[in-house]
Order: C-alpha cells, then sequence, then structure tokens
C-alpha cells in the first residue's frame, strides 16, 4: 500500500464558463479504518483561489499551513492578490526543493484570475510537477475512476449549476468504487462574485 | 584474507551481491472487457489492442470468444492463459454437448467456468472473465470473476486493465447510483451500445493499454451480431 | 525588510528535512510514491541550416496517462532548446535552473549568444553532480557562431555529440526512422517531416508517448517553435451528452459567500512615486 493511499482522499477540479468547482471527499481514515467524516481536504487560499491536498493527511495539514505562510508573505510583500498561476508555481517551487524527501501530498489548485477573471485549474505530481489542462485535473486514492468519470461527464462550457452537477456526479460515482475515500463530499463552485459550497449526500459506507 | 572472505568479498566496484534470476510465468497482456445486460438482449464490448509492457503486440484482436449461440465470454489478462482457458471451455462445451444432447445455458457455462478456474487454485490463470449472454428465459445476464473463480451475476460490468476507469460511469448512468428523481427502466439497446462506446473512449483517452479499437458483440434471441468501432491510437 | 519576519538566510538548494522520516514509513512497509514520468519520444537532428527539435506531449503516471498535452521542448536561451525525458519534475526544474545560469553567463562575458557546448557542459555538471539521482535525460539542440550543435545527455551526466538523436521510451521506434531516412545536408522541409515522421513512430508504436508532435526549428538568428506541429490523436466523438438535470446530486447543505467589493482606490503614481524593488531578502 502506497504512503499516498494510507489516509485516502479523493480530489476533482473542473473548468467552466467562467467559473471553477473543486470537490473533495470528507474521509478521514487510516487504511480501513474511519476516523472522521469531516476531514476537508480543500481549503481556501484567497476569495478565488482554492488548494485541494490529497494525500498523507499529517503533510496535508503541514503543507497547507506552510503554503499559507509563505502566501501571506506575497500578498504582503505585493499588496496584491496572487494570481493562480503564481501561486501554483509557488506551491511547485516548495514541494520541488523536497526532491529527494518529499511531502506526501498531490495538490490541486483551482481558481478564478484576481485581474480577469479567467478559470484556471492545475496538479501537481508529488515532487511539483504542473499539469494545466483545458478541462479538469484529479487528484487522491481513485484516481482512475475519477478520471474515468470525468472523461465521459465533462463538457465546455458548463454554466455553474450544470458545473456543480457534473462536478459531484463525477466525485461520488468514483469514490463510490475505492474503499478509501468517500464519507460525504463537499462541492465549491467559485464565481466572479460569489462561492458556493455545497455538502452533498453520498453513501456512507 | 579478509577481502575474500565472509559477505563483503566482492570488490565494491563490481557488483556486490549475488543476484537470483527467477521465470515469471505470467505477463500482463493489458485490455478492457464490458458488457451491459438489458431485457431481451446483452451486449458486451473488448478493445482490440494487445500489448505488454510499453509495446503494442496487435491492433486488432478480439479478447470476445463466442461459445455457444447465446453466450460470449470475454477474457483479458495474460493473453497465453485466455487462449488455454477458453480453448478448454470450448472443449468442455463440446463434450457436454455430446453426452447430453443439448447445448449448455449461460447459467450453466457461468459455474462450469467458475469450476474451471478453481481447479487452478494455486497456480491460477492470470485472467479477468466477464461472461455475456441469454439465460433460459432470455434475460440478459452478466457474469465476472476473479482469477481463482469467484463469480456473481449482474447487470453490467467493466472488468481488465481499465476496469477502475469505466465501472463507477456504468454504475452511475446504467445502475443510476447517486441519482435523484430519476426512475429506473429497462434499458433500450441502443442506449446500452452508445455507453459502452463512450466508456471506451473515455478509457482510451487515459488507460495507455486500451486503444486501436472494439468490437462489440450484440446478443439477442435472434443469435450473436458483430459491430466494431474505432478508438484513438497512441 | 522581509528578513525581520523570516530567517536571515533561507537555506538554497534542496531540504532533506522529511527524508529520515520518510525512509521510517519506507521501512514499514508503505510503498513510495512515484513521480510523474513523461514516458517519451524525444528527437533531434542537424539539417542544412540549423537543428530541429521534436517531442510528444503526453506525460504518463505508471499506466495512466496524467497529461495529455504537455510541452517537453524547454527554452534555454534565444538560440537553444532542450527536449526533456525521463521524470517530468526533473526536466522541468533541469532546464529552468540552467535558462537561467546560462542568462547570467551571457550577461557576465558579455556576448550575444552563449555556444551550445557552453550549456552542454552545465546541464552535464548539473547531472552527473546528483549522480543520477534527477533523473533527466536531455536532446539540446542550438546554432552559435560556430554553426549547428546536437547533444544528447543521459541521467548521469554522460553526454553525445550527435547529427541526430533520440531519447526515452519511444527513442527505438523514432530512431529507426532516422537511420533509415537521415543525412546529410537535409533541407528544412525534409528535416520537418523526418522529425514529423520519428516523433509518430514513437507516438503510435510506444505506449509511454502520444497525442500531439511539437516541433522546434532553430536557424541562426531565428527559431519558429511550432506547437502543435500536427495533432496526431483526437479524443474520439462521444455518443451522446452526459448532463444532468439540476437537482440530481442530493444537497445536505449550502453555503454561499458572495464577493463583494466594497470600495476601490486607484493611485496613480508619477515617475518620480515609482517605487523600486524590495530587494532586502
Amino acid at each position: 500500500m502506497s504512503i499516498l493511499t494510507y489516509n485516502g482522499g479523493a480530489i476533482v477540479a473542473m473548468k467552466g464558463d467562467n467559473c471553477v468547482a473543486i470537490a473533495s471527499d470528507l474521509r478521514f481514515g487510516v487504511q480501513a479504518q474511519t476516523l472522521a467524516l469531516d476531514f476537508e481536504k480543500v481549503f481556501p487560499m484567497g476569495p478565488h483561489l482554492y488548494l485541494g491536498l490529497p494525500g498523507l493527511a499529517t503533510d496535508t495539514l503541514t503543507v497547507r499551513d506552510r503554503l499559507k505562510f509563505r502566501l501571506n508573505l506575497y500578498e504582503l510583500r505585493e499588496s496584491r492578490k496572487i494570481h493562480p498561476k503564481t501561486f501554483s508555481a509557488l506551491v511547485s517551487n516548495m514541494l520541488y526543493e523536497r526532491r529527494f524527501g518529499p511531502y506526501f501530498v498531490e495538490p490541486v489548485i483551482a481558481g478564478l484570475d484576481p485581474v480577469t477573471f479567467e478559470p484556471y485549474v492545475c496538479n501537481m505530481d508529488l515532487i511539483g510537477c504542473i499539469n494545466e489542462p483545458e478541462d479538469f485535473v484529479v487528484a487522491g486514492s481513485c484516481t482512475e475512476q475519477l478520471y474515468g468519470m470525468c472523461e465521459a461527464l465533462w463538457e465546455p462550457n458548463l454554466k455553474p449549476d450544470d458545473l456543480f452537477e457534473t462536478c459531484s456526479q463525477a466525485i461520488v460515482n468514483a469514490f463510490d468504487r475505492d474503499a478509501v475515500s468517500g464519507w460525504g463530499a463537499i462541492v465549491h463552485i467559485i464565481e466572479k462574485d460569489k462561492i458556493t459550497s455545497r455538502k452533498i449526500k453520498t453513501r456512507m459506507d | 584474507m579478509a577481502m575474500t572472505e565472509g559477505a563483503n568479498r566482492y570488490l565494491p566496484d563490481y557488483s556486490s551481491h549475488p543476484v537470483q534470476h527467477h521465470f515469471s510465468p505470467y505477463s500482463d497482456n493489458g485490455g478492457s472487457i464490458v458488457s451491459i445486460a438489458g431485457d431481451d438482449f446483452v451486449v458486451i464490448g473488448s478493445d482490440t489492442r494487445l500489448s505488454s509492457g510499453f509495446s503494442i503486440h496487435t491492433r486488432e484482436q478480439s479478447k470476445l470468444f463466442q461459445v455457444s449461440n447465446s453466450t460470449v465470454l470475454g477474457s483479458t489478462g495474460c493473453w497465453c492463459d485466455t487462449l488455454t482457458l477458453t480453448r478448454l471451455v470450448e472443449a468442455r462445451m463440446k463434450m457436454y454437448e455430446h453426452s447430453h444432447n443439448k447445448v449448455m445455458s449461460t447459467p450453466a457455462i457461468a459455474q462450469m467456468l467458475s469450476t474451471m478456474m478453481y481447479y487452478k487454485r494455486f497456480f491460477p490463470y492470470y485472467v479477468s472473465n466477464v461472461l455475456a449472454g441469454l439465460d433460459t428465459e432470455g434475460k440478459g445476464c452478466v457474469f465476472s470473476y476473479d482469477p481463482i473463480g469467484h463469480f456473481s451475476r449482474s447487470d453490467y460490468r467493466a472488468g481488465g486493465s481499465a476496469g477502475a476507469l469505466l465501472q463507477p460511469l456504468l454504475d452511475n448512468q446504467i445502475g443510476l447510483k447517486n441519482q435523484e428523481g430519476v426512475t429506473a427502466a429497462p434499458i433500450p439497446l441502443k442506449r446500452a451500445v452508445a455507453i459502452l462506446k463512450d466508456v471506451f473512449i473515455s478509457a482510451a483517452e487515459r488507460d495507455i493499454y486500451t486503444g486501436d479499437g472494439i468490437e462489440i458483440k450484440i446478443i439477442t434471441k435472434d443469435g450473436v451480431r458483430t459491430e466494431s468501432f474505432g478508438l484513438r491510437k497512441d | 525588510m522581509a528578513s525581520v519576519l523570516l530567517a536571515e538566510n533561507q537555506e538554497p538548494g534542496f531540504s532533506f528535512e522529511n527524508c529520515r522520516r520518510n525512509a521510517f514509513l519506507a521501512k514499514k512497509g508503505n510503498a513510495l510514491p512515484k513521480a510523474t514520468k513523461t514516458g517519451t519520444t524525444i528527437v533531434g537532428i542537424i539539417f542544412k541550416d540549423g537543428v530541429i527539435l521534436g517531442a510528444d506531449t503526453r506525460a504518463t503516471e505508471d499506466t495512466i496517462v496524467s497529461d495529455k498535452n504537455c510541452s517537453k521542448i524547454h527554452y534555454l536561451a534565444k538560440n537553444m532548446y532542450c527536449c526533456g525525458a525521463g521524470t517530468a519534475a526533473d526536466t522541468e526544474v533541469t532546464t529552468q535552473m540552467i535558462c537561467s545560469q546560462l542568462e547570467l553567463h551571457r550577461l557576465s562575458t558579455n556576448r550575444d549568444i552563449v555556444p551550445v557546448v557552453t550549456a552542454c557542459k552545465f546541464l552535464k555538471q548539473m547531472l552527473f553532480r546528483y549522480q543520477g539521482h534527477i533523473g533527466a535525460a536531455l536532446v539540446l539542440g542550438g546554432v552559435d557562431n560556430t554553426g549547428p550543435h546536437l547533444y544528447s545527455i543521459h541521467p548521469h551526466g554522460s553526454s553525445d555529440k550527435l547529427p541526430y538523436t533520440t531519447m526515452g521510451s519511444g527513442s527505438l521506434a523514432a530512431m529507426a526512422v532516422f537511420e533509415a531516412g537521415w543525412k546529410p545536408e537535409l533541407t528544412e522541409e525534409e528535416g520537418k517531416l523526418l522529425v514529423r515522421n520519428a516523433i509518430a513512430a514513437g507516438i503510435f508504436n510506444d505506449l509511454g508517448s502520444g497525442s500531439n508532435i511539437d516541433i522546434c526549428v532553430i536557424r541562426r538568428g531565428s527559431v519558429d517553435y511550432i506547437r502543435p506541429y500536427e495533432t496526431a490523436n483526437l479524443k474520439g466523438e462521444k455518443q451522446m451528452s452526459y448532463s444532468f438535470k439540476k437537482g440530481t446530486t442530493a444537497v445536505l447543505d449550502v453555503k454561499t459567500v458572495p464577493i463583494i467589493i466594497e470600495d476601490v482606490v486607484v493611485h496613480h503614481t508619477g515617475e518620480a512615486a515609482v517605487e523600486s524593488m524590495d530587494t532586502s531578502s
């Protein structure tokens, strides 16, 4: 068993029409044993910027805090909001610094550009290789299932409400076929003027 | 001399430990199968790529074996095991037909296949099987197996190298899982074939062992019809 | 200024703070995860007026495609580009670092363009220093005052200077095309076609390579970076749409946070008011 699946977790982010969605499951477990049902793996890093950190739970929290620190420092120094692309470079650099002793997280970044409000999603491997596709990114312990779902369900220019349905269906059906993720999910839809966070009903087994 | 004694007698610049070589009897030749059952039909499809490691052996290898007029067996994994197993199944079908003067029903074949797989419990056939056919009442049925003969009947199933990519979409679109306000209705043949093609398109995007094309066999009371469909070739 | 908040000197280079912990976890029987590999076909040839580099665009994590359109031809300098195969993060960062080193070198030596052999030396010295642990296999191509040059550099730091070369998991398929078709003094059109055929051979015959073909033509004084040169594989046409009716997913709880901009202040600064960059840390 890989360390990345020790605690379990699934994350998906999708681009829509002037909006992005990012969703995570809520399980926290130790291998097969479930310990908590309220462990969010997606964290707000700004008004239009969310960061998902699936992987080893201890590293999820450490990396979150370290990144928040670096982010605060950046925004203090620059007196402006960070662009998602810049933020992903920051994450990538921090991970690659630990090339030979990595944190066991595979980050997902979703957000809107603070100036142009252009949607942005990206993911990385655990040593910070950035992948910035046009459509969606997935990470966690059931990436295969998520890829299968997203490749079929995603279509371009989804409106916020449709994006929510597509994103939710993708993650819920994917983690139902994975033993170490699930137990509830939260979906954030990021738009120019608001963020909508929905907890959704899922199987609890 | 110390250099020639004990575990450290090898010079450090050269190979420092003896290497034990293994023979592995199995290889993984990839490939995926999807089968969907309806009220009076069943469809089964497989991709047509046969590969090992990072290379493709052939782009047009069907992985579906018609064992009777109403039953098709899909088998992927270690290709030599697939060939041996399907050949034995064919032989057993003939023996049954000659001694009982009738063709085996799909559930009977399913049970026989399980027995044949479990017979090799400690040197298993390294294959992922999906058996599709019409049962004795003419209803579509799908049986799926693990490599040592456990099997279960279901209405839809994905197996093989891209099984994990394919299955959740079937759960969602055919099992109607996690959807509010939908009523279960028998799936029409046209929709079953369309979904089958779509899940393979998705799998070919992301699984390197799935691609080139799919072969689809549609089993109804009138017999077995074959269709084919192209996938990406990289 | 920032040094009040941060440690005086942030340690440069790699951090090994997690190594002992990770080794302990590995000893406990948890397999260490694999990084994204490019699983690649990258090639380069010398033609009459310069160098042509080519690459596919697939990145894989084991048997799953993690990026369908990644860029494997990296910028080093205005007269040099470098294709990367191997561990994706390593090729990316190695080329980025050498890129900035080359620019600094160019400025400190007062040259217009840096020789390609310098870039090759920088790359191989860095890779040799890390003894192969940085898994980058590179094809370096460029044109300088002495003409076109093409190098292949292996992860341990050895290099070859060749008229045509291939690397990555699809290197054998691509090399087969070169061995059959390469000759000295190819024209640009012949060269591009040969590179295209070599990458296509990798894409279709090697499972680690796929998607599109990128090509970069470097001549004396000009570069054509064509991405994509050819979309070799299109996604299959879906039979139907899988959009859901609103309300398909059962929602337990909704929280909406509006983002309200209460005040916008725009400061117009004259030339005198332009702040200098903070270089204190």
